[in-house]
């Protein structure tokens, strides 16, 4: 390797090496991704647990899924919040979209017999409705996204206790879980993937078995499936292609994006319609794990998704953040959620620790932007 | 020449926002292979025009023409699409965005199809270091981002990716104020090879040291409307020079500095005591106040 260098050096051509510039180690490179914050924090989070969380069981196979699936949960809508953020603006009205489309879901299915499959579309229907909505409210009347999504926090959440109530004279509605075998489309947000895979696992004793000889983990709950497969997506969208070239311009200067081409309407539309999708997907998974929908659910969600990316490398002002760094925020806060609780530490301190992890994570990705703006 | 189809052509065309008329009635033909140059004062209506021409505004009244077709730009998106490039004066650049990143925004080049359709990274990299070469930036790394980059720098970026994408038409707002005299005629340069390879160069300066040797006709602005259009052939440098931004006021600057230097003289010749530095100073600051209610009673 540092041989060829030499040469290269001695011999300098057109599309060789630029003498200017030394040769960027790996690590300087990596300094310059966005999610490096969080990723040193998740690391040191980990570290932080498996010294006072040993022996606790927190990183035992079934502690881990446990850690895994608050943070997936989080993560998903973390990923589309992420993608909006970059994309310059916020959706205050993720939580709230969360409790209305469960309540979508479980009032057509459970009081008038529409098969699951149709009432999940319905939320999906009504999710890109209200995303659609949002972007252009933000579009045409050049207010901030924090103005109008504020307002759909209480629209929503109001539309979802008046219509459940309106309609059941309750606010909570279960007895779904008995609609859900034979449905297709809700087995795709519901049970574990992989359980073949777990079992043989445990039959070859690599994973411990309860008293009746089933693994502990009977498999991989299918919200981290979604997490890592939005995550993956949403990464590909944002380094590779053109989309996700227009979703950087739109954030870091939206005149500059327009005067060159970019259709910033378009794509601001179609990213709050994404964080009112991912709202819904949030909603289908737990509608279909707890076997109820209820209109107080995804309360603060919002706030929660943001703190993620924020967390995850993501600057306020758009235009810079990557969907890793969004999955990364993500796991800290699951880890040190539950990571509390193993550790035997009041969990009144929780919320503690999220706001200084919040101030912390801004303060350092001021500091990196700052960097990354210096010539290098 | 003028039986040709210019390339782009305005007809009477208004621009009113709200009560504020910022163009009015303008009418502009730029024919392929000539560089037409906007003079007037800040104010004019100069970017207004630009703007209405790329597509960032859309007239109120009049028509706009390309290449003999009627045009309606409803973004920039669709003006691009047309072959109309432009380097806006604010450059339309985003900072955080890397060089290759910026230089196809909204244009990006892929490979692949269907949900596997990408940017092609190697290819959009090479172009842009390539582009950047000849207009005679030598990009360290175009991964960089362009907030890295100096003023100048950033320029050429913007008037390198114009000319990459203009097919027809080039348009420069102020393209050379951040230039240093190098880089300066490089533009020059770039906009007279632009027009040999027959596009058609709308171009605004402030400056007539850049603006004489290339361009080929002078259209002029002044408070939204236009004065007119001139071939080269009949308008002289010094013409040029007071029709452009202020050409009027440093007439009437050199003559209140005359002024000045002639009062200034009357008060040594009346035998005034000149010697030490710090006195001269005073007196100066003594005489300043005449000359000012001289000044506001000449308006």
């Amino acid at each position: 390797m540092s041989s060829t260098e030499t040469k290269q050096s001695v011999a300098p051509s057109a599309t060789d090496r630029d003498e200017r510039i030394q040769r960027v180690s790996f690590w300087k490179r990596a300094l310059n991704r966005p999610e490096l914050g969080a990723l040193a924090g998740a690391v040191l989070v980990i570290a932080f647990f498996i010294v006072s969380a040993s022996g606790t069981g927190m990183f035992t196979p079934a502690g881990i899924v446990n850690f895994l699936e608050v943070a997936a949960q989080l993560g998903i809508i973390a990923t589309a919040a992420a993608l909006l953020m970059i994309g310059g603006e916020f959706d205050l009205s993720i939580g709230s979209m969360i409790g209305l489309a469960g309540i979508l879901i479980a009032i057509p299915a459970v009081e008038y017999g529409w098969p699951l499959w149709a009432a999940i579309l319905l939320a999906f229907a009504c999710a890109g409705l209200v995303g659609w909505i949002n972007g252009n409210l933000v579009n045409k009347t050049g207010l901030p996204s924090f103005i109008v999504t504020l307002g759909f926090l209480f629209i929503l959440r109001g539309l979802a206790i008046g219509v459940s109530r309106l309609l059941t004279g309750r606010t909570q509605i279960g007895g779904i879980q008995e609609h859900i075998p034979g449905d297709w489309f809700a087995s795709l947000f519901s049970g574990e993937v992989a359980t073949g895979l777990f079992s043989w696992m445990a039959a070859n004793g690599w994973i411990a078995t309860n008293f009746a000889g089933n693994p502990v983990v009977s498999g991989i709950p299918v919200s981290i499936v979604w997490w890592f497969g939005l995550t993956a997506v949403a990464t590909w969208v944002l380094l590779c292609t053109p989309y996700g070239n227009w979703i950087f311009a739109s954030g870091g200067d939206a005149n500059a994006a327009r005067n060159s081409g970019v259709p910033v309407h378009r794509v601001k539309i179609s990213l709050f319609m994404f964080t009112a999708f991912s709202a819904t997907i949030f909603a289908c998974i737990q509608v279909m794990d707890t076997g109820s929908a209820d209109t107080i659910r995804g309360l603060l969600k919002e706030l929660e998704a943001i703190i993620a990316v924020v967390i995850g490398g993501a600057l306020l002002t758009g235009g810079y953040g990557s969907a890793i760094g969004a999955a990364l925020g993500a796991l800290i806060f699951g880890m040190v959620q539950m990571g509390i609780f193993y550790t035997g530490v009041n969990t009144d301190w929780f919320q503690v620790f999220l706001g200084v992890m919040l101030l912390v994570a801004v303060l350092f990705n001021n500091y990196m932007r700052k960097k990354a703006m210096e010539a290098r | 020449m003028t039986t040709q189809t210019p390339m782009i052509e305005m007809r009477s065309v208004s621009k009113h926002f709200g009560s504020v008329i910022a163009l009015s009635n303008i009418s502009m033909k730029v024919y392929s292979g000539e560089v037409m140059c906007l003079l007037g004062d800040n104010g004019a209506g100069k970017s207004t025009l630009i703007k209405t021409l790329s597509g960032v505004h859309q007239p109120t009244h009049g028509d706009m023409l390309l290449d003999g077709k009627p045009a309606r730009f409803k973004s920039p998106a669709y003006a691009l699409d047309a072959g109309i490039a432009t380097v806006f004066q604010d450059l339309a650049m985003v900072p955080l965005m890397s060089i290759t990143r910026n230089f196809f925004m909204g244009r990006e080049p892929t490979i692949g199809w269907g949900p596997l359709k990408r940017i092609d990274w190697k290819y959009a990299d090479r172009i842009a270091k390539e582009e950047m070469a000849r207009i005679g930036i030598d990009v360290r790394d175009p991964s960089q981002p362009v907030g890295t980059l100096s003023g100048g720098e950033r320029q050429c970026v913007a008037i390198a990716r114009a000319v990459y994408f203009g097919a027809k038409v080039l348009i420069l707002d102020e393209p050379t104020s951040a230039l240093g005299v190098k880089q300066a005629s490089v533009v020059l340069r770039y906009i007279a090879r632009a027009r040999a390879d027959g596009l058609a160069v709308i171009f605004i300066t402030h400056n007539v040291h850049h603006a004489y040797p290339v361009a080929d006709a002078f259209t002029l602005l002044s408070r939204g409307g236009s004065l007119g259009s001139f071939r080269k052939e009949e308008i002289s440098r010094e013409e040029v020079l007071n029709m452009m931004a202020g050409g009027a006021e440093l007439e009437n600057l050199d003559a209140e500095l005359a002024e000045f230097q002639r009062n200034d003289r009357e008060r040594k010749a009346d035998g005034a005591p000149a010697p030490g530095h710090s006195e001269s100073v005073a007196a100066a600051g003594h005489a300043d106040a005449p000359a000012g209610e001289r000044l506001a009673s000449d308006r």
